[in-house]
């Protein structure tokens, strides 16, 4: 080929034509990850004359019998040498298909927040592993961290092939091995391609010694795969970076579409104030647009005065992410002082910064197993599901759903820095999905999606659903407490329902008596009914004395973390006796009533209930009182 | 450079569009951003993107220049044209004032050059103008400490960039956090090639100062470079003086930035040179004056 050929895609206006793909590296030190890369610039011809040169006469002095490649990315080996901090490092060729950019990160043990800062923007990831060694536990850390990060492509370059005589045995002994593995892990494709990156096999060419293998080179995969996987095209959201008003007449929202389309006319709410308006323009760097798409930047006018300001965020009518202070999130710790929990950060969440905390550390993911584990902090490197509280409402989705939305970082406020990043899981513990691992389900639970998200319903209603159950003695006074509740609650605009023992022992439950099996199944059929009433969105108050611990944990596990709350209503069983509102006790002391709870059947009383009300010490006002400040305290009902 | 009908974009509208995001996120995280301008053609990328960046309102801070003093004619006629035509503030600091007022000393001889005095002549400024965000056109691809060069780039009091403890930049968060005092780099073509530049210069029509194209002029030969021979340099005993016809890939303090020989007239040409220093096998070029032209492309001058 003649220079003017080989030039030529790159000055004609074909290279204005070419798109993009982010990917990033990684494999263990001595996988042969340099050596690849280098191979990558080196036949794609990406390599300034000098540079080869003086890799040349290098590889000559060091009496190689290759050109050592792996010279052209050389910065990583003097860092490794002086042992200072190994970055992420990254690259750039084209083809004349398509532009590259490769986030080249160090696969060294620690380096777990490499991995992560690299994969954060990358489309598709290669692992590397050495087909002499098969899959370690270091090819593994590397896949589940590019499922965590949602990555769309993996590609497992099983580099060395030239070392293990080409065997076709090796490598589909690695594939299966890797498959195994995979198989727990959150990635659609994966495609495994036999390599050596030192004599150029299937990287560009395909190899003549691997006739055995069908699938395409390397290159070849990089520059056909499917590119903007990421990219969400369906759900409008637009975190609003800056205000432009160059003139009294023009007030313009600038920022860039995150994800979905935009066009004039579309119906729109400005979030977290929940103001409505219509888009009267949409501006593109070279005027007036007739639709934006998801990475565009563009300046947004609307058609009324509305307050908008850095941090807001701009949303179809029909079509909202959610709102809420409390988000449960996968964290990747990135500093050497550890994460602890109620420590003060600063969370950046799309264009919105506020104080923060990591109220619970739910639990440690081991990298390398995928087991959890109990932990109290988390250290630099490692991996965990946390819930963070922010003081401001933030605006999100799910990161799996839209990484635009979806992701956040965690600032130490102290030096700045930034300490942890964070995938977002849901509002709070949607215990049924996740990214990254396939959980096991609650066995509890069968297992539909529900057809609209609550997180939907919920941004309607203008709160997050919860239950509310109160659990005590008959006579109590459960009842009065959570009927005042009940009251208040929808004087307050909040969507709500009470589910109230006596009244389901005469409809739902009218079939079962009060030996343990049915008060098990009553209590099971009520929490399910309450599950239906959450998901719908509402605070759904129960009052049932449940007087054992298993059937309420039970009703517990139905529910997202952090949404049930257990009230005690604690009250001397003497007391009660005395109160006896029903004449029940009387009764039931007679013996005209069988299984009574607290005279002919137990009571276990709570010892990890969210709030504990002794009536003896308390009107209904005030215990009504102590629980809306307890909803409001949490997050759970706007103040 | 958006289509409008549907949602595929190429390369460069992405690059154009993270360069635009950047700077806004400047503006919005800053008080007092400036864009370092040098008169080069990254810097000269960089004021058309802040134009696009803050469309229909002006650019909202102003173009640095730190002036050596020993500039080419034609850089400060242009640099004094675009800010006027973007309606920018043009702030200029002088090598020259630091010099006078000794807080810089002069390097004598037939090297000398004032490239390392502008640091100290650009941190005055940035402490006079009370600057907490300079915008530079700093690429990855320059060489390889660069690689790793974030976005958002920290730095101290004193103005230091500590590369070993720089800040993970994920996503397209970027923290700009930072204490009194303290100050930010920021680099909004950071994933730009050399050749990406030119190709947006070209799509974009952007205006270029006439040194980036051939033309003829009074050259000699000192250390392997190509110098222009203007007031503040003239060739020593022994350099001959010829008229060559030339171009600068360049465009920086005179003392040290070399011509090179080229018939490169218009961007079409100078794009092939900087197609041909890439993609050519190595072996028969050496006598390729093109290639070599492209290549010195990648020499900077030491702004950052
Ligand atoms: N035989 C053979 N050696 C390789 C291959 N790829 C890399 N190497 C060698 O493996 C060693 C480590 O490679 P390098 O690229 O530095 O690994 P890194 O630590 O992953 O960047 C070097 O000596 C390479 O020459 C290959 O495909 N075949």
């Amino acid at each position: 080929m003649s220079t003017q050929d080989a030039i030529a895609p790159f000055v004609d206006a074909s290279y204005l034509n070419m798109d993009m793909l982010r990917f990033s590296t990684a494999g263990s030190v001595d996988d042969g990850k340099s050596t690849l890369i280098g191979r990558l610039l080196y036949d794609t011809k990406s390599i300034f004359e000098d540079q080869m040169e003086a890799i040349e006469t290098a590889s000559a002095r060091r009496g190689e019998e290759y050109v050592d490649l792996a010279l052209l990315t050389d910065g990583l080996r003097a860092e490794r040498e002086q042992r200072i901090t190994i970055d992420v490092a990254y690259r750039y060729f084209a083809t004349p298909r398509r532009k590259f950019i490769i986030a080249d990160t160090p696969g060294h043990v620690q380096y777990t927040r490499n991995m992560v800062t690299g994969a954060s923007t990358a489309e598709l990831a290669i692992i590397l592993v050495d087909a002499r060694n098969g899959v370690l536990t270091q090819s593994k850390r590397h896949a589940f961290i590019s499922s965590l990060l949602q990555i769309p492509h993996l590609v497992v370059a099983i580099n060395k092939m030239d070392l293990v005589d080409y065997s076709e045995e090796v490598y589909e002994q690695i594939v299966k091995d890797f498959e195994d593995f995979a198989a727990k892990l959150d990635v659609d494709d994966i495609i495994y391609i036999p390599i050596s990156a030192l004599l150029g096999d299937n990287i560009v060419n395909k190899s003549e010694k691997m006739a055995w293998y069908n699938g395409p080179t390397l290159l070849h995969h990089l520059e056909h795969v499917n590119v903007g996987a990421r990219r969400n095209l369906i759900d409008f959201r637009f975190p609003v970076q800056t205000v432009l008003r160059p003139n009294w007449e023009y007030r313009g929202f600038a920022g860039r579409v995150a994800s979905g389309s935009v066009k004039p006319g579309d119906e729109i709410v400005v979030l977290p104030s929940k103001q409505t308006s219509k888009v009267k323009g949409v501006d593109g760097p070279e005027g007036p647009l007739e639709e934006a798409y998801a990475g565009d930047p563009v300046v947004i006018t609307l058609e009324d005065e509305v307050d908008v300001s850095r941090g807001d965020m701009i949303a179809r009518r029909n079509n909202m992410p959610n709102i809420g202070n409390v988000v449960e999130a996968y964290l990747c710790w990135m500093h050497e002082t550890p994460m602890e929990p109620n420590k003060p950060y600063v969370i950046m969440h799309t264009t919105k910064s506020a104080m923060a905390h990591v109220s619970n550390l739910t639990y440690r993911i081991d990298v390398d197993t995928l087991h959890r584990e109990q932990a109290t902090q988390l250290n630099v490197n490692e991996i965990g599901l946390v819930e963070v509280v922010s003081a401001k409402p933030l605006t999100f989705d799910q990161y799996k759903n839209n990484s635009e939305t979806g992701s956040f970082v965690l600032i130490d406020p102290a030096t700045n820095v930034t300490v942890g990043a964070g995938m977002i899981r849901g509002a709070s513990s949607t215990v049924l999905d996740s990214p990254g691992e396939k959980e096991a389900i609650s066995r509890d639970v069968v297992w539909e999606p529900w057809n609209i998200p609550r997180e939907e319903r919920e941004a309607r209603n203008g709160h997050p659903g919860s239950v509310i159950w109160f659990t005590g003695l008959s006579g109590s006074g459960k009842s009065s407490i959570a009927r005042e509740l009940e009251k208040r609650l929808y004087a307050r605009g909040a969507q709500t329902m009470l589910l109230d023992g006596d009244q389901v022992r005469h409809g739902l439950c009218g079939d079962l008596g009060f030996d343990n099996d049915d008060r098990n199944e009553n209590i099971r059929r009520v929490a399910h009914v309450a599950r239906l009433f959450f998901e719908q969105g509402n605070i759904a108050v129960c009052t049932f004395i449940s007087p054992f611990k298993k059937e309420r944990e039970m009703a517990r596990n139905l529910i997202a973390n952090g949404r049930f709350v257990e009230v005690f209503v604690d009250c001397d069983i003497e007391e009660c006796k005395r109160r006896d509102p029903k004449g029940l006790y009387k009764k039931a002391m007679e013996g005209k009533i069988q299984n009574f709870t607290g005279i002919s059947s137990p009571y276990e009383a709570p010892t990890n209930a969210e709030l504990v009300i002794d009536t003896a010490a308390m009107s209904v006002e005030e215990a009504v009182e102590r629980v809306i400040k307890h909803l409001e305290a949490g997050g759970l009902l706007p103040s | 450079m958006v289509n409008v009908t549907s949602p595929k974009r190429t390369h460069i509208q992405q690059l154009e569009s993270e360069a635009i995001y950047v700077m806004r996120e400047v503006a919005a995280q800053f008080e007092r951003p400036v864009i370092l301008f040098s008169g080069g053609k990254d810097s000269i990328v960089m004021v058309h993107l802040a134009k696009k960046a803050f469309a229909p309102g002006k650019i909202p801070f102003p173009l640095l220049h730190i002036d050596t003093g020993h500039n080419f004619e034609e850089t400060i006629t242009y640099r004094d044209w675009l800010a006027n035509e973007v309606g920018a503030k043009l702030e200029v600091r002088y090598v020259q004032d630091s010099i006078d007022k000794g807080r810089v000393k002069e390097e004598t001889g037939p090297n000398a050059s004032r490239n390392a005095l502008q640091t100290i002549t650009l941190l005055d400024a940035l402490k006079e103008l009370q600057i907490d965000c300079a915008m530079g056109g700093g690429r990855r691809d320059e060489e390889k400490a660069r690689a790793k060069e974030r976005f958002f780039s920290h730095r101290d009091m004193f103005g230091q960039w500590d590369p070993k403890n720089q800040r993970p930049e994920l996503w397209n968060i970027f923290n700009g956090r930072k204490n009194p005092g303290e100050h930010f780099r920021a680099f909004p073509i950071s994933n730009w090639t050399e050749m990406d530049v030119w190709q947006y210069i070209s799509a974009e029509n952007i205006p270029m100062p006439s040194l980036y194209f051939s033309h003829t002029r009074p050259v000699f030969r000192r250390n392997g470079m190509l110098l222009a021979a203007t007031d503040f340099l003239r060739p020593m005993e022994g350099e001959v003086l010829e008229e060559k016809i030339v171009r600068f890939r360049t465009v920086g303090d005179a003392t040290c930035t070399g011509a090179v020989d080229s018939f490169a007239s218009n961007l079409q040409e100078i794009i092939q040179e900087v197609a041909a220093a890439r993609i050519t096998e190595r072996g028969g070029r050496s006598d390729d004056k093109r290639s070599e032209a492209a290549m010195e492309d990648r020499k900077r001058e030491g702004y950052f």
